[in-house]
């Protein structure tokens, strides 16, 4: 465990600042070909997020053929029964009851990804450990006293803050890890049903789906995009020598 | 052949289109020197073409009210076909449309082109600069997201700073006692109708009166001085057909520069469409930072960087004058600049240095309006702003004054 929590930190050269928070975030790998990991994100989604979270802005066949995921295993598994597969992701919670429930109406994540970014959901995510002092019994490392209940905490386990161990930097001569005793450290106290590893990567397969969804046409963009620099470039051709051939009495 | 002949002959006969397409095109000479920099005129009107055919087609999905704007700007993106390309052209041009206009001026500062008998085709220039600004504020506030909303009370505040009748024109502009759906109602209709009405006549004024007087060049040296025996001018070439290929090379690079930021950094890093304009607007959680659209950052640092009381002025108030100013200046520029030559070329080199520091600051006052006033930018804020007024200021005297080169009699 102590191992993992070494190699989370040994990673943190690659780390960038939240806005204002100054926390350092975790680098996350998006792969938006990835259907596997977005299907598997789409299905902790549904199953953590849904019950309070809308993407109000994207629609279940949209987001079905997207992911390849076939219309018949959507509505079995993702969408609530009276939900129709060409309607908007909305929810049926209300705003006025979850704004009295958690203090805060929960945000639609729609676009979540695209205010806050990867590295941000993804370290945000990992980042819930326990604090009795809150509402809820937990405190989160890069969104300060969020109202929000550390949902994934069955998957994750207990996490708390505290003095341990962290990786420092490599022994020039044997390569072997140095570490040292950090202060407000995260560590895991008790796993939940997955291991750190494999929650570090059900949370990246969650953001990947969170990705997915703030824009649903990425690829879809660079792959237009690589066929019109194309042409351009092409077509410079021509243009260049139709130019140079106007010119060419011109001194 | 002959059946075209006598058509074009029968339109001619009403409507006076072979003699408009023989003075503005193929018998408009232009001096054959033009250098890269005499692209940005004809990029900037393609960003104009690009900015009004999308916005056309935008505006056959974008729903104007402060419950539907944000999901309507989404619908788009998502359930309008090819809808998120036409958003992003529009988004994209935007910024390409400043740059483009920001290098095509700087153009005009190298090489003189405001100057005698040039002063005109200056002044309906920044009168478009100025008209696109309002243009692209206004347009920003469309998407309703939490950028647009705070950006345009930051804006609306400006107002509200004016002594006397300020906090009343703010009300009358807002049309309500705070930023709401009938603010972004009448911004969509100023967006959509009214502005870009300006913009187009003013570019048709900018045009006719360069027409008129020709075009300057980078030597600065007048090309109707000499011509030849029917009048031609020994030193230009018909606009068409040989600047119309010339600039269909520029275009070609241009777009090629404006895909690839289009289809592979749409967003421009956070500086185009801002992270913070992806949440929907929200009256009453205040971003911690309101940063403006890069294109604005410059005039935004001016604005901030007057941090004192000047006598009865506050510091408010101070700002404001402060950026009206530094806009307002640059119309006096043909009458600051007292040189006896145009380029830069033959100036002498205070002159040169000056530009260039003075670009290099615009450049970074336009970087430091979009980071937070405090500490070091707020210092830099106020030496840049020292700085571009006093290029204005000590313009008249360095130019009268230096000693420049004889500009040659051809190019």
């Amino acid at each position: 465990m102590k191992k993992l929590i070494a190699i989370m930190f040994a990673i943190m050269p690659a780390f960038a600042f939240a806005a204002g928070g100054g926390v350092p975030l975790d680098d996350m790998k998006v792969d938006l070909e990835d259907s596997a990991s977005m299907q598997r994100g789409a299905k902790y989604f549904a199953n953590y997020c849904m019950g309070c979270h809308s993407t109000k802005f994207a629609r279940y066949n949209r987001v079905a053929r997207d992911l390849g995921i076939s219309e018949e295993l959507m509505e079995e598994n993702l969408m609530f029964a009276e939900t129709r597969i060409g309607n908007l992701m909305e929810i049926a919670m209300r705003p006025e009851d979850s704004k009295k429930w958690f203090g805060a109406t929960p945000p639609d994540l729609t676009l979540v990804a695209r205010v806050r970014g990867a590295d941000w959901l993804y370290t945000y995510l990992r980042s819930f450990y326990a604090d009795p002092s809150r509402p809820y019994g937990v405190n989160n490392a890069v969104f300060k006293d969020v109202g929000m209940p550390h949902v994934l905490e069955g998957l994750q386990g207990k996490q708390v803050k505290g003095t341990a161990p962290v990786v420092v930097g490599f022994d020039p001569l044997t390569g072997q890890e140095l570490s040292e005793d950090k202060d407000g450290v995260l560590f895991l106290e008790k796993e939940g049903e997955l291991n750190a590893k494999e929650f570090d990567k059900a949370v990246a397969d969650l953001t990947n789906f969170l990705v997915y969804m703030a824009e649903p046409m990425a690829l879809e963009r660079q792959n237009i995009g690589f066929w019109v620099l194309l042409f351009l470039a092409i077509f410079f051709i021509p243009v260049y020598y139709l130019n140079r051939e106007f010119w060419r009495d011109i001194h | 052949m002959s059946k075209l002949q006598d058509f074009m002959g029968w339109i001619d006969d009403r409507l006076p289109v072979t003699v408009t397409f023989e003075k503005h095109m193929s018998k408009y000479y232009a001096p054959k020197n033009f250098n890269f920099w005499y692209f940005f005129g004809v990029f900037s009107m393609l960003m104009l073409a690009n900015q009004i055919l999308t916005g056309v087609w935008l505006t056959m999905s974008y729903t104007p009210t402060a419950e539907q704007a944000f999901a309507s700007v989404e619908y788009i993106m998502r359930d309008v076909e090819m809808g998120w390309l036409i958003r992003y052209l529009h988004s994209t041009g935007a910024t390409f449309f400043f740059l483009v206009v920001y290098m095509h001026m700087f153009r005009g500062l190298m090489y003189g082109s405001y100057q005698k008998p040039r002063e005109l085709i200056w002044i309906f220039g920044m009168a478009i600069y100025l008209m696109l600004m309002a243009e692209a504020f206004m347009g920003y506030v469309l998407p309703w997201g939490q950028m647009s909303y705070w950006g345009a009370q930051v804006i609306l505040s400006i107002f509200g700073a004016l002594p006397v009748i300020g906090p009343d024109l703010v009300e009358w502009v807002r049309g309500d006692f705070l930023l709401s759906g009938i603010t972004l109602n009448r911004f969509f209709a100023l967006h959509v109708i009214a502005l870009p009405l300006v913009i187009v006549a003013l570019v048709i004024l900018h045009i006719l009166a360069l027409h008129e007087v020709g075009s300057n060049n980078p030597d600065g040296v007048d090309i109707k001085k000499y011509k030849d025996e029917e009048g031609r001018p020994l030193d230009g070439v018909p606009f068409h057909p040989y600047y119309t290929v010339h600039d269909m090379v520029g275009i070609v690079v241009f777009l090629f520069v404006f895909c690839f930021v289009l289809f592979f950094f749409p967003e421009g890093n956070g500086y185009m469409l801002e992270h913070a304009n992806f949440e929907e607007a929200n009256g009453l959680k205040t971003p911690e930072h309101i940063a403006p659209v890069w294109y604005f950052g410059a005039f935004y640092t001016i604005l901030r960087a007057i941090t004192f009381d000047i006598g009865p002025i506050n510091s408010q108030l101070g700002g404001v004058i402060a950026m009206g100013g530094a806009i307002a200046i640059l119309f006096a520029l043909p009458w600051l600049d007292r040189s006896p030559v145009k380029s830069w070329r033959y100036k002498g080199w205070i002159s040169r240095i000056n530009l260039v520091v003075f670009a290099i600051f615009f450049v970074l006052l336009t970087w430091l309006g979009t980071k937070p006033a405090s500490g070091l930018y707020q210092i830099l804020g106020q030496i840049g702003t020292l700085i571009y007024f006093a290029w204005f200021i000590t313009l008249p005297y360095i130019s009268a004054n230096e000693k420049t080169k004889p500009v040659p009699e051809r190019v």
